[in-house]
C-alpha cells in the first residue's frame, strides 16, 4: 500500500519547525510503523537528504521510548499500543498521516519527532523511589499485601514514561504519569514511611517544570499504552493535599 | 529517558496555596457550593407553576432577613471570584504549556462539556451579571417591580430575545455542571472504580435535568402556560 505522510521536521530546539510531505509506497502491512519509517529513512538518506529522527529502543512496546502523534493520536489510533507495536495493517492504501512529535513546554524537541523528556527524570527524582535497601528477594508473604492493592499498584507500575499522556493532554500535564509513579508506590507497604514526602516532592516538581494542569478530561488514559486509569490522578491529589495537611515542615521532620 | 539530565528536586520548595492541585481543590469546593445553590435556585424558580401568590411569598421570605440574605450572598460571591481567580491562574499556566499547537489533534476521548469549560464558564458569568441586573436590581428590566417577582419574570420572558438568551444560558451553565459535578469529586481526590462511573451518570443527568427544569419557566412565557399576571396595584 502506499501512505502519504507529513511529518514534522525541526533540526534543533532553538529552531523552527514545518511539516514536510513525504510518499511511502509500497508499504508492507505486516511492517511496524517504526519499520515504516526505516523504509522511508533508507530512501531518504540514498536520496542524499536528511533521514527523520525518531526515537526508538526495545520496539516491544515495553521501553517507554518510542512515541509520536499519528493524527492528532498519541501512538496512533490502536488503542493499548507504542508506535512500535502499531502495524500498518490498522491502515488503509492512500492514507494521509500527520506525525508530530509530543508537543509541550516541557518537552523540548531535540530533533524532528524526538523530544526531551528529562522533565520525567526530574519528576522521579523528586521522590519516585523508596530510600530503604531492599535487599536480595524476601520470603513470599513476608509482606502481606492485600490482593487489591498489589493489583492497583501493578496496575499504575505499568506505566513506561513514555509521554503520550501530556501529548494527548488539551493542556499538557502530566497528572497522569505523576499520579502513576505516586501510586504504585503508595499503595504497597514497602511505600508507605516516604508517602507524603514523594507526593509533595513529585508534585512540586510537576509544579517547575513547564506542565499544563490537569482538568479532568480523561483523553490521557484513552492513548495510554498501558491503559492506566486517571484514578491514579485522583489518589495524587488525595495524597498531596493530605501530605500538604500533615505537613509539619522539614524543622520537625528532621528532629531539631 | 535521558539520564544526563536528572538533577531532581529542585521544585522542592512550593507552596501548597500556590500549587495547582491546590487550586484545583478550590474550584472543586466553590463549585461544590455553588452548585448547592444553583439546586436550591432552581426548586425556588419551579414555585413559579405553583402560582403567583406561592412565588412572590417565596421571594419575600428569602428577603426578609437582611442578615441572613447577605451572608449567603456574601459567601456566594466569596465562592464565585475564588472559582474565577483559580481557574485563571490555572489556565495561565496551561496556556503556557503547549507553546506549538499541533497540526491536527484529535480530542475525541473526552467530552465537550470537559473541553469547553474555559468557555462556558465566562459566558455563565456575564449572564449572571446580567441576570441580577434584570431579575434581582431591575436596572435591564424595564416593568421591574419590586415585590412582584412572578410579574417581572413573565413580563421578561415575554420578549423571545430575553428568553432565548435565558436558555442557552442555562444550557451552558448545564453543561458547565454535567462535567464540573463529577470531576470535583477527581479534583479532590475521590475515584472509584463503581462509585465514579454512577458519580459521572449523575452528573450528566443533572445536567439533563437542571435543563429542563430551568428551560421550562422562559419556554412556558413564550408558548402561553404561564399567563400574563393580575396587576396588584
Amino acid at each position: 500500500m502506499n501512505l502519504t505522510l507529513h511529518v514534522w521536521r525541526q533540526k534543533n530546539t532553538g529552531s523552527a519547525g514545518r511539516m514536510e510531505r513525504y510518499d511511502a509506497t509500497d508499504v508492507n502491512p505486516d511492517m511496524s510503523f517504526l519499520e515504516m519509517l526505516d523504509v522511508v529513512n533508507e530512501g531518504l538518506i540514498s536520496s542524499g537528504k536528511e533521514p527523520i529522527a525518531f526515537e526508538h529502543d526495545c520496539r516491544e512496546g515495553i521501553c517507554g521510548s518510542c512515541g509520536f502523534v499519528i493524527n492528532g493520536i498519541p501512538h496512533g489510533p490502536h488503542k493499548g499500543t507504542t508506535v512500535c507495536q502499531l502495524h500498518m495493517r490498522h491502515f488503509k492504501d492512500g492514507d494521509e498521516l500527520f506525525l508530530e512529535p509530543w508537543r509541550a513546554k516541557a518537552f523540548p524537541v531535540v530533533k524532528d519527532l524526538v523530544v526531551d523528556r528529562g522533565a520525567f527524570d526530574r519528576i522521579i527524582a523528586s521522590g519516585g523511589y523508596i530510600t530503604a535497601r531492599t535487599g536480595s528477594a524476601q520470603d513470599g508473604n513476608n509482606i502481606q499485601i492485600p490482593k487489591g492493592a498489589a493489583d492497583s499498584a501493578m496496575d499504575a507500575a505499568a506505566c513506561i514514561g513514555c509521554g503520550a499522556c501530556v501529548a494527548a493532554c488539551p493542556n499538557a500535564a502530566a497528572a497522569l504519569f505523576t499520579g502513576a509513579k505516586i501510586s504504585h508506590l503508595g499503595l504497597l507497604p514497602q511505600g508507605q514511611a516516604e508517602r507524603d514526602r514523594r507526593a509533595l516532592g513529585m508534585v512540586a516538581q510537576v509544579n517547575a517544570e513547564m506542565f499544563g494542569t490537569c482538568t479532568n478530561v480523561g483523553e490521557c488514559e484513552a492513548v495510554c499504552p498501558k491503559g492506566i486509569s486517571i484514578e491514579v490522578i485522583a489518589r495524587m491529589n488525595a495524597d498531596y493535599l493530605r501530605a500538604s495537611w500533615k505537613d509539619r515542615g522539614a524543622r520537625k521532620e528532621s528532629g531539631e | 529517558m535521558s539520564p544526563a539530565a536528572i538533577t531532581g528536586g529542585s521544585g522542592g520548595t512550593l507552596r501548597f496555596f500556590e500549587s495547582t492541585i491546590f487550586k484545583k481543590a478550590v474550584m472543586a469546593s466553590t463549585g461544590a457550593i455553588l452548585f448547592g445553590f444553583v439546586t436550591a435556585h432552581l426548586l425556588g424558580n419551579l414555585q413559579i407553576f405553583v402560582g403567583q401568590d406561592r412565588l412572590n411569598e417565596y421571594a419575600a421570605m428569602l428577603k426578609s432577613n437582611a442578615e441572613i440574605l447577605w451572608g449567603a450572598r456574601s459567601i456566594l460571591l466569596f465562592c464565585v471570584v475564588a472559582h474565577i481567580v483559580s481557574t485563571i491562574q490555572l489556565l495561565r499556566v496551561n496556556r503556557q504549556a503547549r507553546p506549538v499547537a499541533y497540526a491536527k489533534k484529535n480530542n475525541s476521548h473526552s467530552t465537550l462539556a470537559s473541553r469547553t469549560m474555559y468557555y462556558s464558564g465566562p459566558t455563565i458569568a456575564a449572564f449572571v451579571v446580567y441576570h441580577l441586573l434584570h431579575f434581582t436590581t431591575g436596572t435591564l428590566h424595564p416593568e421591574f417591580s419590586q415585590a412582584d417577582v412572578y410579574s417581572n419574570i413573565i413580563l421578561g420572558f415575554q420578549r423571545w430575545p430575553v428568553a432565548i438568551a435565558y436558555i442557552v444560558a442555562v444550557g451552558l451553565l448545564c453543561m458547565h455542571l454535567s462535567h464540573g459535578v463529577s470531576s470535583m469529586f477527581q479534583s479532590l481526590g475521590f475515584s472509584h472504580p463503581q462509585h465514579t462511573p454512577r458519580i459521572r451518570r449523575f452528573a450528566r443527568t443533572v445536567g439533563i435535568l437542571y435543563f429542563a427544569g430551568f428551560a421550562s419557566i422562559p419556554v412556558a412565557v413564550i408558548t402561553g402556560i404561564l399567563r400574563a399576571p393580575i396587576v396588584h396595584l
